[in-house]
């Protein structure tokens, strides 16, 4: 990077700047000894020349639209377009939350996303006891393609995209999708959004678990081959380390659990389908975290774009760049929010927002100050979106592309990144890949003690949170207004599940699922006999069981 | 506290529970329940499920409570896990295997910590089987983390022993032989998904057939069965199923051979020297620490004034009355 | 002669999977010297209460962050009051709002920490509230 002559200078003046700091450290010593990112990656009191002279300005940072893409996979950045504001919403019944969607277009957002109820999430109907009190509590509760057209009610699906956090049942979700579209009369290959489809951060963290991976690994290659074939326009799987840090992950953690996931779907779509790299790796999408620590956050996103870009052509013979792209949204961290003192907590998703764009995201949500406290409140979600506005359009730093390329700190910080996370990969590679890992409960373990580690700290005071550990105000009163979900959406939700399953030709819904069981035994596609079966009102729930039924069950292994 | 063992004899599952509690925790009043269930034991089948830590011994137990439950037998478990060196606290983690039979009442799982025995395996096991046993379970299972000699202690306490392998433990096999033969009544090679288990499963036949040549084990021929991927369900029920067949089968030879109770002498024998202990020699030595008469006895041996065996007769005859 | 240690049973009642709550206290209630059972994800109140008594536990600790509390915590409570053992105390955390403590109380439950809770507040809340049975 630097000629001979550069770094000479640099190293005199380096000393003398060394003997300068040793002086005054004599006097006053530091604040305190380690200074070290919230992940407890060490910091260095300075980075100058020498820390990034190994980089090769062609190889390792060039320019944005360029291979290793690690200033952004557009030559224009967001002078072309801004990311999209999407903000996740969902709650009580398919009703209400298409009223909010309504309500959000109409604030400028730009793109939909939605949270589905627990029961949804697991693949359980609101009549099975195991959702009792769970319904519409953290999302909206959808049992069959009626709860879908109500939600999708109004929205231009050839206009709007949409988001769907949706794992296990995602088939069944998606399925709702294609057919409701169809019976609107836009063909699928008109529609866009994301299904978040990723089971591999299910079994590491988040622990919405349905069947073993192995067989979640396959249907979510039925849905890549699907989305490759007829619509194109869709992303099949939205590869998530979000989940993974909120459980306790460190940022190299999240770096490389989720970029090596990525790899499995990769391969899993090539060898199981017998697709082309470069046939379906351009709709492939992430899904990371934006924590507290600034620079540590920026330096991930960017690693991660040059990871992707290098493993692509490297592992998979990948020719077409469009899949060396890593595309991206972005959430800012829940866990970095806290209960106490709430509205600091505008201030820290401000903080990690600015890192995501910073970062280069294409997408973000940006955490209500509430969220902590459950749902959000309308005007705690309108901050959050104005946040996002604010930065866009008033702080000036979409003026130009990657403003922090070329810091040594930031270069060095992202080389560092980088490094960890492939020794990350390489391991789990070792190990015969990441099922099998997940299956030693390997990024499991690496998680909770990384977790255990970041609450003795806090606990220490060795990492500070502020109202939490340090300038806590005694007997706080935590007075949010508190959106709370009435318990008679449950009733009502009942009540509209009945009545379809009074309505139904019974015997076409046995047909259809008993088909859907003779596809997943047969390793068929999934997917028409998903979209069959919904349209005749087949629910989420009756499909996941043919998925149990066949493929087993998975339980909770409890690693910790 | 009093009633606990009528409760357990009645079939009280919180009694037992509580039971189980006093004994690992040796409250000396224990032996007053104990003695009233005693009678009541000798009536289950004891299946010992030993093996290194991973091993999926857990997951193995759980579907074996499964494929007894399909019998229409009914199932105690205790499952051991080791105490913390260091801190004395314990990750029972054995349970979280087993969640699916929780509501069955046929069904009664109990964790133990190891509480620093040696062996794997503390004393509440031993007692913990006879209330299980009383609870009438028809097949109770014994998981212990077994490591090497430790492995060795479970035999005292089992009627059937199976030994859990897994593959890329390669060499350590080798090392283990001789004491893995001895207390083997069936191997199990588990993860049979994985790379090596072929292998394996030839070693390990090949170490039975060897030691087979030598004359050991009697007429009881051990087995060695693999065990399916856990995550392929079905076929993992079939051969779990396969061997619950087997351990009756070895269950059966015992009978057949009168070697029920053979098997139980050891234990037995280690039950009466313990109570002779607790009864004769313990409220001797709580009696003279208490007196503060040991530490006068020790501070008389350092300086030699006196020496052990001298001592010990002294107090032998003053607490012993000899009888004619 | 006698060896008393206090045992906890850790449970995630409900369909909820975030588990890092849960997963660092079973470690640290290892790390304090208690024998913790933790039975993970997903569980039904009447499988938690089941394993309460069949392991004869001191504590029940409940985490749950779906907004379900509100059902889960108090039935379990009352499933363990009609097995007869009631003197097992449960305890929660998790996102639950001031106005749902009293109903949680009332109910039964002992202790209800929220976010922010520090380890060792646990461990001393424990200690000072868990007497060694008799
Ligand atoms: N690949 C594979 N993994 C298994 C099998 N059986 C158990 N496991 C896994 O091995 C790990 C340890 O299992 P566990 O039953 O707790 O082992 P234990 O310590 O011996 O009781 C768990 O993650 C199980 O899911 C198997 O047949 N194949
Ligand atoms: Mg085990």
């Amino acid at each position: 990077m630097f000629t001979k002559e550069l770094l000479d200078k640099s190293s005199l003046l380096r000393k003398k700047w060394e003997d300068e700091v040793k002086k005054v450290v004599a006097k006053h010593a530091d604040q305190k000894e380690e200074w070290s990112t919230v992940s407890s990656l060490n910091i260095k009191r300075i980075y100058g020349p020498e820390d990034i002279k190994d980089m090769d300005f062609e190889k390792d940072i060039a320019y944005p639209g360029q291979f290793p893409y690690l200033r952004g996979n557009q030559a224009t950045g967001y002078r072309g377009k801004y990311w999209t504001f999407r903000m996740f919403s969902g709650m009580g019944t398919a009703v209400e939350t298409n009223k909010r969607w309504h309500y959000l277009l109409t604030t400028g957002q730009t793109g939909l996303s939605t949270a589905f109820d627990f029961p949804t999430l697991m693949g359980y109907d609101t009549d099975s006891p195991k959702a009792k009190g769970e319904c519409g509590k953290c999302g909206v509760a959808i049992d069959t393609i009626d709860d879908f057209r109500d939600l999708i009610n109004g929205v231009p699906l050839d206009k709007i995209t949409t988001s769907m956090t949706i794992n296990p049942p995602a088939t069944a979700l998606w399925a709702m999708y294609c057919a409701s579209a169809e019976q609107q009369g836009i063909p699928l290959n008109k529609i866009g959004g994301t299904i978040q489809n990723d089971m591999l951060k299910e079994f590491i963290a988040q622990k919405t678990l349905m069947c073993p991976p192995e067989p979640s690994v396959k249907l979510i290659s039925d849905t890549i081959e699907f989305g490759t074939k007829y619509v194109p326009r869709w992303n099949t799987i939205s590869i998530s380390g979000y989940h993974i840090r909120e459980a306790g992950a460190t940022a190299v953690q999240e770096l490389a659990f989720t970029l090596r996931d990525g790899m499995e779907y990769v391969e899993d779509a090539i060898r199981r389908k017998g697709l082309h790299v470069d046939e379906f790796a351009p709709r492939l999408s992430f899904f990371f975290n934006s924590h507290i620590d600034f620079f540590e956050e920026i330096a991930k996103l960017r690693a991660a774009r040059r990871i992707w870009a290098k493993a692509m052509p490297e592992r998979y013979g990948s020719k077409d760049p469009r899949s060396w792209w890593m595309r991206f949204h972005t959430q800012t961290a829940g866990c970095s929010l806290t209960a106490q003192q709430p509205y600091n907590n505008v201030v820290r998703t401000a903080t990690e927002a600015l890192a995501a764009v910073l970062g280069g995201t294409q997408s973000l949500h940006t955490n209500s100050l509430d969220e902590v406290l459950c749902l959000p409140s309308d005007h705690a979600v309108q901050i959050a979106l104005r946040t996002q506005q604010l930065i866009a359009e008033e702080t000036g730093v979409c003026n130009t592309i990657d403003p922090l390329a070329g810091s040594y700190f930031v270069e060095a910080l992202t080389n560092e990144m980088e490094e960890k996370a492939w020794e990350y990969i390489h391991k789990i590679d070792d190990m015969g890949g990441m099922v099998a890992a997940i299956e030693k409960g390997f990024p499991q373990m690496e998680i909770s003690d990384a977790a255990y580690k970041f609450q003795q700290q806090i606990d220490a005071k060795e990492k500070i949170m502020i109202g939490v550990n340090k300038y806590v105000e005694a007997d706080e009163q935590i007075e949010i207004p508190l959106l709370e979900i009435d318990d008679s959406v449950e009733d009502e939700q009942l009540e509209r599940l009945a009545a379809v399953k009074r309505k139904r030709d019974g015997r076409k819904v046995a047909e259809c699922l008993n088909e859907l069981a003779g596809a997943c035994k047969k390793g068929e596609n999934v997917m028409p006999y998903c979209i069959e079966a919904v349209k005749n009102y087949a629910t989420v729930q009756e499909i996941c069981d043919v998925y149990r039924e066949v493929y087993g069950e998975y339980r909770d292994p409890g690693i910790y | 506290m009093k009633e606990l063992g009528k409760k357990v004899l009645a079939g009280d599952i919180r009694a037992a529970s509580r039971l189980i509690r006093n004994l690992e925790d040796q409250i000396p009043e224990t032996n007053i329940a104990m003695r009233e269930i005693f009678a009541h034991t000798g009536n289950s089948h004891v299946i010992g499920i030993t093996g290194a830590p991973g091993a999926g011994k857990s997951t193995l137990t759980d579907e074996l409570i499964d494929a007894y439950r399909k019998k229409d037998k009914t199932v105690g478990v205790l499952a051991v896990d080791p105490t913390s060196p260091f801190t004395g606290g314990a990750l029972l983690g054995d349970r979280i295997r087993m969640l699916r039979h929780a509501e069955d009442k046929g069904v009664f799982v109990r964790s133990l910590a190891t509480r620093g025995a040696m062996g794997g395996i503390s004393k509440a096991v031993g007692e913990g089987i006879h209330v299980m046993d009383v609870l009438k379970k028809d097949k109770i299972i014994v998981e212990t983390v077994g490591v090497g000699q430790q492995e060795v202690e479970i035999i005292n306490h089992a009627h059937t022993v199976i030994v859990v392998l897994v593959p890329g433990m390669g060499d350590e096999i080798q090392a283990l032989k001789a004491g893995l033969m001895e207390i083997a009544d069936i191997f199990v090679i588990n993860k049979a998904d994985r790379d090596g288990a072929g292998k394996l499963y030839k070693e390990t036949l090949n170490m039975v057939k060897m030691s087979k040549d030598m004359g050991d084990n009697g007429s009881w021929t051990i087995p060695v069965l693999l065990v399916e991927n856990v995550l392929e369900p079905n076929k993992f029920a079939e051969s779990v199923k396969a061997l619950s067949d087997k351990i009756d089968e070895h269950y059966q030879y015992l009978v057949d051979n009168n070697l029920l109770s053979e098997r139980m002498r050891r234990k037995t024998a280690a039950e009466v020297n313990e109570a002779l202990w607790g009864n004769i020699l313990q409220p001797v030595l709580s009696d003279l620490h208490s007196q503060g008469e040991m530490e006068k006895m020790v501070d008389k041996v350092l300086s030699r004034q006196t020496d052990p065996y001298t001592l010990a007769e002294e107090i032998a005859s003053r607490y012993i009355k000899k009888q004619a | 002669m006698s060896d008393r240690r206090i045992r906890i049973l850790l449970a995630k009642p409900g369909l909820d999977g975030h588990d890092r709550g849960a997963r660092v206290l079973a470690r640290c209630f290892r790390d304090a010297g208690f024998e913790v059972i933790y039975t993970g994800c997903h569980q039904t109140p009447e499988q938690i209460a089941s394993a309460a008594v069949q392991e004869d536990v001191d504590v029940v600790g409940l985490s749950c962050l779906s907004g379900a509390h509100k059902y889960l915590f108090p039935q379990v409570a009352k499933l363990l009051q009609d097995e007869g053992a009631g003197d097992i105390m449960v305890i929660g955390g998790g996102i639950i709002p001031d106005q749902d403590m009293q109903a949680l109380y009332e109910a039964g439950l002992k202790a209800i920490f929220t976010p922010g809770a520090t380890l060792d507040s646990l461990v001393e809340w424990i200690n000072t509230n868990v007497k060694p049975r008799a």
